[in-house]
């Protein structure tokens, strides 16, 4: 119900602006860095990491080491994003998919995951 | 020059045998050595419990429903299905040796005739084809049913998957080839998540074992959801964005032959529940 209608909400000032409903409809609900984290069907990188600092990622997995410091271990933000683009490059058995390699994510999805995850 | 290539392909055939033998008791061995690294406190014969043996809460819980079953109306189905002679009046217990108890552990087997995997469901849809009976459906409720009665026969009973000839060894390198190859978008392996990270949890699943994984089949998930194991290769495969393959393809019978080569010496225990 509260999505329909902020759909039309949306609507509503795409018409009002005058600008194509298909491009203002893609603007309205781009995901940021931290919506694709917690996304199962996009980053679900909470399947595997968690966040402390963050109280709304609940029970996340345990397999990796959790989003902690990161500005600290990834001073270079090329490698984190190299890290998120294809992990096996770093670790041939590792159980992180390649994200930007195998197109799970798109290039720009990879930029704002990264960015989300340094500030972490 | 034709005896140096006689005793150069009889040497080829020598070096072949040996590794029938020791090639799948290694890769157990192995297997089994970097469980116990990883999961120093699992005693051999828990493996059967598979993530619960890593967990006493999520254990208890088990040991609760196993006490009183939720599926216990349908193995009274099962087990009238097991009983309920053929339309020549023979039964299923006339097909297997011991009238089919302590017989499962045997199962698969590689079948050098026919030049191929026998599953345990294999031999039970035979035995309705030689007593011109129709086959069940792999998958079908029906099956798993029946197969989860038939297996209970022999509860106890330790695995005891054989790896004998070329054949056969083919057959278990090829189970153990799809284990460990990375397929789909997410590039995840059974062996990834069953091997290297047994014991993580993603969300709130802890990863089970490799080792124990196919003493216990069929299996009754979410209480009455009877499950075989081929049902459980297609689940992870899709769970994780990979393209499962058909029930009892010959994919999948090289598969269940590889992993339950890998539950050998482990106590037989149909059904269980899981969640
Ligand atoms: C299925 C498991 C899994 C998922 C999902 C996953 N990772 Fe990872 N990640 C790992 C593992 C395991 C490691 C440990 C290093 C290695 O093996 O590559 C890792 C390492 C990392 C590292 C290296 C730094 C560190 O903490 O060790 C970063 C950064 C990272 N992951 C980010 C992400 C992001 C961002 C996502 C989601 C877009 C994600 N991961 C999703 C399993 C996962
Ligand atoms: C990304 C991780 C992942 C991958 C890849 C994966 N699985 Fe699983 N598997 C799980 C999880 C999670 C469960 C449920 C918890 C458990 O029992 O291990 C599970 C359960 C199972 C079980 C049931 C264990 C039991 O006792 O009920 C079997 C058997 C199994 N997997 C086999 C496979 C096979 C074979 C493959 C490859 C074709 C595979 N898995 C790939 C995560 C995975």
């Amino acid at each position: 119900m509260q999505n329909k209608s902020s759909i039309l909400i949306a609507l509503a000032v795409v018409l009002a602006a005058g600008v194509s409903p298909v491009v203002a409809a893609e603007k309205a609900k781009e995901l940021t860095g931290r919506d694709i984290v917690f996304e199962r069907s996009k980053g679900n990188c909470l399947a595997c990491h968690g966040i402390p600092g963050d109280p709304e990622a609940e029970s996340p997995g345990n397999a990796a080491l959790p989003f902690v410091a990161m500005k600290g271990r990834f001073p270079d933000r090329a490698k984190l994003r190299a890290q998120i683009w294809d992990a096996t490059a770093a670790n041939p058995n590792t159980l992180m998919p390649p994200f930007g390699k195998h197109q799970i994510l798109t290039e720009h999805e990879v930029d704002l995951v990264t960015d989300y995850v340094q500030g972490l | 020059m034709k005896q140096i290539i006689t005793a150069l392909v009889a040497c080829m055939l020598c070096a072949i045998n040996i590794g029938a033998v020791a090639g799948p008791e290694k890769d157990r061995k192995a297997v089994l050595e970097h469980h116990k690294k990883n999961l120093p406190n699992v005693k051999f014969e828990d493996y059967v419990y598979g993530a619960l043996a890593l967990n006493p809460d999520a254990k208890a819980q088990y040991d609760e429903i196993m006490s009183f079953p939720p599926y216990l109306n349908d193995m009274d189905t099962a087990k009238a299905m097991w009983e309920k002679p053929f339309g020549n009046g023979k039964t299923f217990a006339s097909c297997f040796p011991n009238g089919g108890k302590n017989v499962a552990g045997g199962y698969p087997y590689f079948d050098n005739d026919a030049g191929k995997v026998v599953t345990f469901e294999n031999a039970l849809n035979a035995c309705l084809k030689k007593n011109g009976e129709p086959e069940l459906k792999y998958g079908s409720h029906e099956l798993t049913l029946l197969s989860a009665h038939a297996k209970s026969l022999s509860d106890g009973m330790k695995v005891k998957v054989e790896v004998k000839g070329a054949g056969a060894l083919a057959a278990y390198e090829k189970g153990k080839t799809l284990y460990y190859s990375r397929r789909g978008q997410f590039n995840f392996s059974c062996a990834v998540c069953h091997i290297n990270y047994a014991g993580k949890f993603l969300r709130s699943e802890q990863l089970s074992p490799l080792v124990g994984q196919a003493a216990h089949w069929p299996e009754f998930r979410a209480g009455t959801d009877a499950t075989s194991l081929q049902e459980r290769f297609k689940q992870c495969q899709k769970n994780t964005r990979g393209v499962p393959s058909e029930l009892n393809s010959e994919e999948y019978n090289n598969l269940e032959y590889f992993i339950t080569y890998m539950s050998n010496g482990l106590p037989m225990q149909t059904p269980v529940f899981r969640k």
